[in-house]
């Protein structure tokens, strides 16, 4: 993974965020979660200086950031899609979506394309069962989704992007 | 909710508001005030109804119109024609799947009449994000019961003699815990409350917490009364942004009401309650590794004992209860502990929320008394199988959990039925499947996601599941033999007696279930490599019928690979050794003529 070099800004926001939890080791689930909504993802270097911050070792923070699936070390894609995993949905077919879905954008879960634009990932259950198989696009669900319906779901993005160049 | 004279509610659940029902309520607020009404007629954003399949619903009070998949267009005709000039809009109410009719009156649902809505009696009754209208609905009642008239002994023997036993999927006595914690000595104790809904396709802690919090909070404080705790702790998914804003507003209206915070209703009780979250990880619902995920470290269980009860959160007493099991607390304080036992079977008492999803008509959340049926629950609540297809099995208690076949159809369904039919209760999600479900690829979908899941500590769940895993895989791809039957059995039994924790105690369950009910199925994978559902599709060979054929052209167009060939108004051909089998050919042919074997 390449280096990154976190700016003076970026250092100042992670410590104010450590600060306000008090510089508390116990508190570092919550400090993840503050510090990925502010940057989006928790690269090593973020990693070394939240470790710094709370006095306990960047092994230990390594080892949190990476047991629970809610936290990334990776950039997320601008538009991050969702397959939701969860029973319900795979016996309603979500497999064949997620693999529309990869075949369309030609990207694996877990990565994201080459402009950044979209990442793809899975997760289990979004408890709206009924609409099953469930995508999450950003905040938007998409229910009842049918592979047929993938390439519509990728260029709503795409034009709305190019909407908003447009008009930028 | 006196001032009104009719009410509007409109679901706020997840489901329902991915469909915009918030769309729904702001057309209706604009509406009535166009017509002036708004003194008069109220509108609210409540929780879950339940009714998920036919969503986003729309109910009227008090004449307890129900209308299904209302869109933001349709609010117009709604106000104009049932609310101005009294006529309900009979194209968007329910109507019964036999007879066509359209249902006016909630009540005669086919999908309500066998509920008891306990743990759900607010959602889809109140708005969440008001404390008077949970209050106008004996909320609080309970807490000011016990404080002012009651021992925490005497509260503690109320639980115990109600029968209530953990809603999150173990089963233990709720009572005989609290009495354990109140037992500890120590300076310090902590009430924590599980909020962290692993189990896929369960949703019911999340619909209590978007629909009814306050019912949660009551509870946390009354079991802080019983056991000597001042602080409570909801241990909730970050997944669950809804139910993270409901619980916050929540706890802030009580706080403000003097329901939480010191002194609490003049009775020198303390109480308050925090937010902790969770960041995806499935073995945090078990206890010690939710404790461990909320001091800041991995979620990895320890060996019990020591319970919690006795070394929980930072080392003091903890009483760990789930959503579900702490909704019904109130209700138990307030009609009695023997009103409560005289629901349900011997020893399980009271009512169990399920989340029904799968290949089933009616997709929801239901509440239903211990030792109903499976055959009602799916035909008469559920309204059975999709697509008229035939039933298979249901899958309960998730990935710990097993299936049930045709011949539990009429099991009373209680903790010991489901155990002794090799399924457990679990946090009550039900799957259910139709006769296009491979059972193998089923056990497959479950350990892959005990292998992601799997914390890793202990080796029997890490390298023993990931053994099961590939065993698995083999017999799908149809590279599977008779002695792979014997070694999951075996490895399935070793996993369960040794590993560390309920997660790894409990994986090999779907396995397991799924030889004892389906050995054909397995049988036909190994011996014959036939997938009898047609779903693994290694196993499927394509073939075209010469007859049929008349030599369209389409699939050999169709075709990604190339593997079709023929000349035109003749009969096609598929080289098998190039066919990746992914069945473009029959879904495309449009005269039946491509033959799936």
């Amino acid at each position: 993974m390449p280096k990154i070099k976190l700016s003076e800004k970026t250092i100042g926001l992670i410590k104010d965020v450590c600060a306000d939890f008090g510089n508390q080791g116990s508190e570092l689930i919550n400090v993840l979660h503050q510090v990925q909504g502010k940057l989006g993802y928790l690269p090593a270097e973020v990693q070394e200086v939240i470790a710094k911050e709370l006095n306990i070792s960047v092994a230990k923070v390594y080892g949190v950031v990476t047991f629970y699936s809610f936290f990334t070390m990776i950039p997320m894609g601008e538009f991050p899609i969702s397959i939701c995993m969860g029973t319900a949905c795979y016996v309603r077919g979500s497999e064949q979506v997620l693999a529309e879905f990869k075949r369309q954008l030609s990207i694996e879960v877990g990565q994201s394309t080459a402009d950044n634009k979209f990442s793809l990932n899975c997760l289990r259950c979004v408890g709206a069962c009924g609409l099953a198989p469930v995508v999450m696009v950003g905040e938007k669900v998409y229910g009842r989704v049918s592979p047929q319906m993938v390439k519509n779901i990728i260029a709503e993005y795409k034009e709305g992007c190019a909407t908003e160049s447009k008009s930028a | 909710m006196a001032e009104y004279n009719m009410h509007i509610l409109v679901c706020g659940g997840t489901g329902c508001k991915a469909s915009q029902s918030e769309l729904i309520k702001t057309n209706f607020k604009t509406r009535l005030n166009e017509f002036g009404l708004t003194d008069e007629i109220q509108v609210v954003l409540t929780g879950c109804f339940g009714f998920c399949e036919k969503g986003p619903i729309v109910k009227i009070l008090p004449d307890n119109t129900f209308y299904t998949q209302v869109t933001p267009e349709d609010v117009s005709e709604i106000v104009e024609e049932h609310i101005i000039k009294g006529r309900k809009v009979e194209r968007l109410l329910y109507k019964d799947p036999e007879t066509k009719a359209a249902i006016g009156d909630a009540k005669g649902m086919d999908f309500y009449k066998k509920q008891i809505r306990i743990a759900l009696r607010n959602c889809g009754f109140i708005n969440p994000e008001n404390i008077e209208e949970y209050i106008g609905r004996d909320g609080y009642a309970a807490l000011g019961t016990c404080l002012s008239e009651k021992t925490p002994d005497e509260v503690i023997q109320m639980i115990k003699d109600s029968g209530l036993r953990g809603r999150g999927g173990g089963g233990f006595p709720t009572g005989l815990k609290w009495d354990l914690t109140r037992k500890s000595e120590s300076d310090q104790k902590y009430v924590v409350c599980n909020a962290d809904e692993g189990d896929p396709g369960a949703f019911m802690d999340r619909s209590i917490l978007e629909g009814d919090p306050h019912s949660v909070l009551e509870a946390m404080a009354i079991c802080g009364y019983c056991i000597g705790a001042d602080k409570g702790l909801v241990y909730i998914r970050a997944e669950y942004p809804l139910a993270i804003e409901r619980l916050k507003i929540a706890i802030n209206q009580a706080r403000e009401y003097g329901l939480l915070g010191n002194d609490i209703l003049g009775a020198g009780f303390n109480f308050d309650v925090e937010i902790r979250y969770g960041a995806g990880a499935f073995v945090c619902g078990e206890e010690t590794a939710l404790i461990h995920s909320m001091e800041g470290k991995r979620g990895e269980p320890t060996v019990k004992p020591p319970f919690p009860a006795e070394k929980g959160y930072n080392g003091k007493p903890t009483n760990v209860n789930n959503v579900e099991t702490f909704a019904n607390i109130p209700v138990i304080i307030n009609k009695g502990a023997e009103w409560f036992a005289s629901i349900g079977t011997a020893n399980s008492k009271g009512t169990k929320v399920f989340a029904l999803a799968g290949k089933i008509n009616n997709v929801g959340l239901i509440e239903v008394p211990m030792g109903i049926t499976l055959r009602e629950i799916i035909y008469d609540i559920g309204g059975g199988i999709k697509d008229g297809r035939e039933f298979k099995a249901v899958q309960t208690g998730g990935p710990s959990g097993g299936c049930l076949t045709k011949s539990f159809l009429d099991t009373p369904i209680d903790y010991d039925n489901l155990v002794a039919a090799g399924s457990m209760m679990g946090s009550g999600g039900m799957i259910v499947l139709d006769d296009t479900d491979c059972m193998v690829a089923i056990a497959k979908f479950y350990l892959e996601f005990t292998l992601d899941e799997s914390c890793g500590k202990c080796a029997p769940c890490r390298i023993g599941n990931k053994r099961l895993h590939e065993i698995l895989e083999k017999i799908t791809v149809g590279d599977g033999k008779i002695e792979d039957l014997d070694r999951l059995r075996m490895l399935s039994t070793v996993i369960k007696d040794t590993s560390l924790c309920g997660l790894g105690q409990t994986s090999p369950n779907p396995v397991l279930s799924t030889l004892d009910h389906f050995y054909d199925e397995y049988l036909a994978h190994v011996t014959s490599h036939k997938c009898v559902a047609g779903q693994c599709k290694a196993l499927m060979h394509y073939s075209i019928d010469a007859e049929r054929c008349t030599g369209c052209t389409l699939c050999f167009r169709n075709c990604p690979v190339g593997a079709i060939s023929g000349e035109r108004r003749a009969p096609h051909y598929i080289d098998q050794s190039l066919c990746i089998k992914c069945g473009v050919c029959f879904e495309k042919c449009k005269f039946d003529a491509v033959l799936i074997a």
